[in-house]
């Protein structure tokens, strides 16, 4: 009974920090119809960020300080990341294509993604090298707080998106960038603040999760960055409660996994869960049918 | 209609001067020439219409002013202000709002959210309550549907709802590709009317019509499109007793 209630609580702690990352997969994906597949690393080198603000601003120490300075620069390093990437790997694309009919917009985009992915996993090698780096102890609460950063981030990223400008125009894009650009919405602007957000979750997700329970490493983006985003897609791709009920079910799933026999098959528990969902629900379990999301 | 803009004034333009002109103006899609020198007037108060058969550029013409398309050449000049520098958001800011072909509402937007994105260029508060309103007397039937996402509306609910959320952002000159298409005929006189009373408060409107008959009625001066060429212009009356233009685009 212990056992699994443990099981719930780290899996909740674990959902939580998958979901984080899962919204930066599915407000990209709202936006552009895009799965930015380096998004798993940017939550990579958020945990770098983060391992080495942390320390810098001393750690065990100041744990409060450390804590909040670092986790917010780590934020704001992978939110200009994420926008950097958008730049120089998805912007010269979507700019080639406009006014045109061109078959292959959703394709290149989707090539230069893995491309990028890949370069920034190889970069991180060479910077951080494969090393394991475990992060200071701070506090003993970090589980708690991991769930309940990220509801409050889900609160407000609802009301950002329904109740701001910013968010109607993010919407407005979504269905249409033509008609989205003949409102006057500066819609490169919108897209760059969506990958900064995407991006700055991803970090906030890979903070938390090392001071929780673990250290950072070039590969934990592969890892991570899966689940992430078989949660995004399970919870319906482009919703963003959608993303957080996703990344709970699939952390609660993977500890639950880890109490039977089959512990090393939890990737595979997921997968099985993720294909009967989508066979029962094509658009995922709170995803919208129809085209237009976020 | 109220149309002051909260920001931008009047747009000023010399007596006899165009506030939109375009000047031999030609736009290729890859090979295709599909403007190839058009050049055309439109003054102040003006509802020119711009006719033509399937194919013959009004669409291209429409999306070169809102610069959605390149110029291969030629030069687009509103109000004095040469467009060919500007790119599309900043064409709205300047004072021109095109209704797309196909209506291109925001399908997951509610009608007041679609209504409230058209006001994104100058967000004020105050012009957007105003122009709310002025919509909705302008088309009672979206009054109803405020909280329906757009996609839900009909053909002709939709193009209202387009017009609309182009009127949001205050533009001294309406740009209507097709307003008529695909929809119900009741509809199309509501459509037509409503265009006529936004002109007579005051906004410039270029009509791009393949329904030739309404369009020669609801303007006072036309453009005949073919092929990418200016084929004919007058009046608008004239051109409805031209035998060509009978022949051609009225059935006789
Ligand atoms: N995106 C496009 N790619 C290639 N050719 C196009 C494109 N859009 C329009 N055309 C071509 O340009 C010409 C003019 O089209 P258009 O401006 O849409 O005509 P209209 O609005 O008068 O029906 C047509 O020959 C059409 O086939
Ligand atoms: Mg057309």
């Amino acid at each position: 009974m212990q056992a699994l209630l443990d099981a719930l609580v780290t899996g909740l702690a674990q959902g939580a920090m998958i979901a984080l990352v899962a919204l930066g997969y599915s407000m990209v994906y709202g936006v552009l119809k895009l799965i930015n597949f380096a998004h798993s690393e940017v939550f990579m080198m958020g945990a770098f960020a983060g391992f080495y603000l942390l320390n810098a601003l001393g750690g065990a120490d100041h744990p409060v300080l450390a804590a909040v300075c670092g986790t917010l620069g780590a934020m704001a390093l992978a939110a200009a990341l994420g926008v950097l990437v958008e730049r120089i790997a998805y912007r010269p694309l979507r700019e080639r294509s406009r006014g045109r009919a061109s078959g292959n917009v959703r394709v290149t985009p989707l090539v230069t993604a893995l491309g990028v992915s890949v370069l920034l996993k190889n970069v991180a090698q060479l910077a951080f090298t494969a090393r394991y780096k475990s992060y200071p102890q701070l506090f003993g609460h970090t589980r708690l707080l991991i769930f309940v950063v990220t509801l409050v981030t889900m609160g407000l990223l609802q009301l950002l998106v329904h109740r701001t400008w910013t968010g109607k125009a993010m919407r407005a894009l979504s269905a249409n960038v033509e008609a989205a650009r003949l409102m006057g919405v500066r819609t490169g602007r919108i897209i760059a603040f969506t990958f900064a957000v995407g991006s700055g979750l991803a970090a906030l997700g890979s903070v938390l999760y090392c001071l929780d329970q673990s250290q950072a490493y070039p590969t934990m983006g592969e890892v991570i960055g899966t689940r992430a985003f078989v949660a995004a897609v399970l919870g319906g791709i482009g919703s963003i409660p959608g993303a957080v009920l996703g990344g709970g079910l699939i952390g609660i799933l993977g500890e639950l996994a880890k109490l039977t026999q089959y512990s090393g098959g939890q990737d595979v528990l997921v997968f099985f869960v993720l294909i009967v969902v989508l066979l029962v629900k094509p658009a995922g379990l709170l995803g919208k049918t129809g085209s237009e999301k976020v | 209609m109220r149309t002051a803009h909260p920001t931008r004034p009047e747009p000023q333009v010399a007596d006899g001067a165009p506030l939109l002109a375009l000047r031999d103006v030609q736009v290729a899609y890859g090979g295709i020439h599909a403007l190839k020198g058009v050049s055309l007037e439109v003054g102040k108060g003006e509802i020119v219409a711009m006719i033509g058969a399937n194919g013959a550029g009004k669409t291209t013409t429409l999306k070169s002013i809102a610069r959605l398309l390149p110029l291969a050449a030629g030069s687009i000049t509103f109000a004095g202000q040469d467009l060919g520098r500007l790119d599309t958001e900043s064409v709205v800011t300047a004072g021109i709002s095109l209704v797309p072909e196909g209506r291109a509402i925001f399908p997951n937007l509610t009608v007041r959210e679609n209504l409230e994105i058209g006001a994104y260029g100058h967000r004020d508060r105050r012009a957007m309550g105003e122009t709310i309103d002025d919509v909705v007397q302008l088309f009672p039937r979206l009054g109803e549907r405020m909280k329906q996402e757009g996609g839900t509306l009909s053909g002709g609910e939709q193009q209202m709802l387009a017009i609309g959320r182009a009127l949001m952002a205050r533009p001294s000159l309406l740009l209507l590709d097709e307003p008529s298409l695909g929809i119900a005929p009741r509809l199309v006189q509501d459509i037509f009317a409503a265009v006529g009373r936004i002109a007579e408060s005051g906004t410039t409107i270029l009509l791009v019509e393949q329904n030739t008959r309404l369009a020669l009625a609801a303007s006072s001066r036309a453009y005949v499109l073919r092929t990418g060429e200016i084929a004919k212009h007058g009046p608008s009356a004239e051109l409805a007793r031209d035998p060509e233009i009978r022949a051609a685009y009225l059935g006789g």
